[in-house]
């Protein structure tokens, strides 16, 4: 079985981050917590969380249903990691 | 709660649209785009009290996707209150501007056949029924009545939007072209609710010299209508946003409940209820008052940027 680099998780992560920092802080990023509430902390408005749910899905090739574009999956760099990597996994296996 | 003194509350109004219309902005009216909804007509009536109704314009400015009730309701009120209106259909204005263009082109980027023919409407998800986040859909029915449903693209999305709002901001540059050929202020119209969550346009709807009800919640605005005599029919037109070809209510669009609950919801929070307090009176249960605590927060965050005027940088 053979993965491209951008499905392995740390990777997965590092890119999240990267397009957070380079998207919504323009560069300033350095004090990102990766666990930190994008909405919460502002970094993130509605228009901002498509931008990230398009990107996640055109990165990552997937398919982010409605019901699974909540604050659990989404609203901070560990969380979109994980739920990118939950929805990655099984295509894994299968591979 | 949104009790409202409605003689008390006229009679303020009216002597501040007189102070600053008259003797602050030295202006001799008021011009105001008229709807055919109950703010539009509830400011031009207290405008016709405040200043006689020699000096008040109203503008009647459809389009295209307009309701056919919008021209028929604004010349109801118009001569109701005995004013002079002006009917600009601003279809030709919006087409020269490429406004119906840009705006297909935008929603073919999710639906390949729009065209001709198709008629459509942005759409959200219900606040109170799910934590997720509100990312708008397009519904559209095609000629043949087929109705297709697709996520907007953030292209798309902004794509819509911007072209949509020229509608607003023609309207607002004909009502300052008629404030200026006659030395009249432009009267505003939002209410509590559409200034505090900014559903508006900037340079759009949301300008104007002076917003009359924009303290009012919008049942303060009805009970204010009726005592006023507002026709009827207008005040029981249900609140629509009357910008897209199909038949849109506010909260399909914009807000999370319809406004009589949310209302009662933005009042709740601006005066320190809690979501258990709140949820009997909206018939919701407690969490899902607070998934719109923070849609009115997430919206306020946004309106911020409407509202902020140009930034300037002075140097000491």
């Amino acid at each position: 079985m053979k993965y491209s680099d951008d499905f392995l998780p740390m990777n997965q992560t590092k890119q999240i981050r990267d397009f957070v920092i380079s998207n919504f802080m323009f560069g300033e990023g350095a004090g990102l917590n990766d666990d930190a509430s994008l909405i919460d902390r502002g970094i993130v408005d509605s228009t901002g969380m498509l931008e990230l749910i398009v990107f996640l899905e055109e990165t990552f090739r997937l398919k982010i249903d409605p019901d699974e574009m909540i604050p659990e999956n989404l609203d901070s760099v560990t969380k979109a990691a994980a739920f990118v990597s939950r929805k990655t996994a099984p295509a894994q296996v299968q591979a | 709660m949104l009790e409202l003194d409605c003689q008390a509350e006229a009679a303020r109004i009216e002597s501040a649209m007189k102070e600053v219309v008259l003797k602050r902005f030295k202006k001799k009216g008021v011009v105001l785009g008229l709807s055919g909804g109950v703010d539009s007509s509830t400011v031009a009536t207290l405008a016709v009290r405040a200043l006689g109704k020699d000096r008040v314009l109203g503008l009647l400015m459809p389009e295209r996707h307009s309701s056919s009730d919008t021209l028929r309701l604004s010349c109801l009120i118009a001569d109701h209150l005995g004013i002079k209106a002006i009917h600009e259909d601003i279809s030709r204005l919006l087409e020269t501007a490429g406004c119906y263009q840009r705006q297909d082109e935008a929603i073919r980027l999710v639906i390949p056949d729009y065209g001709e023919g198709w008629k459509s409407k942005l759409v959200l998800p219900s606040v109170v029924e799910g934590e997720q986040f509100r990312l708008f859909s397009v519904i559209a029915e095609s000629p043949a009545g087929e109705h297709v449903e697709a996520r907007l693209s953030l292209e798309a999305y902004l794509g819509v939007v911007a072209a949509t709002n020229f509608k607003q901001r023609i309207r607002k540059m004909l009502e300052y072209y008629h404030a200026d050929r006659v030395n009249y202020a432009v009267l505003g119209t939002p209410n509590l609710l559409e200034y505090d969550q900014g559903f508006f346009v900037k340079l759009g709807d949301g300008s104007a010299d002076l917003k009359p009800i924009a303290h009012l919640y919008k049942t303060q605005v009805y009970k204010l209508a009726g005592h006023l005599g507002v026709p009827a029919e207008i005040c029981s037109r249900p609140p629509t946003t009357d910008t897209y070809s199909m038949p849109q209510s506010q909260e399909e669009f914009y807000f999370s409940l319809p406004y009589g609950k949310m209302d009662l919801v933005l009042f709740g929070k601006n005066n320190g209820y809690s979501a258990e307090e709140i949820a009997p009176a909206v018939g919701l249960r407690a969490e899902q008052v607070e998934r719109v605590f923070r849609d009115i927060e997430g919206k306020r965050k946004m309106a911020s940027y409407l509202h902020a005027a140009p930034v300037t940088l002075t140097t000491s």
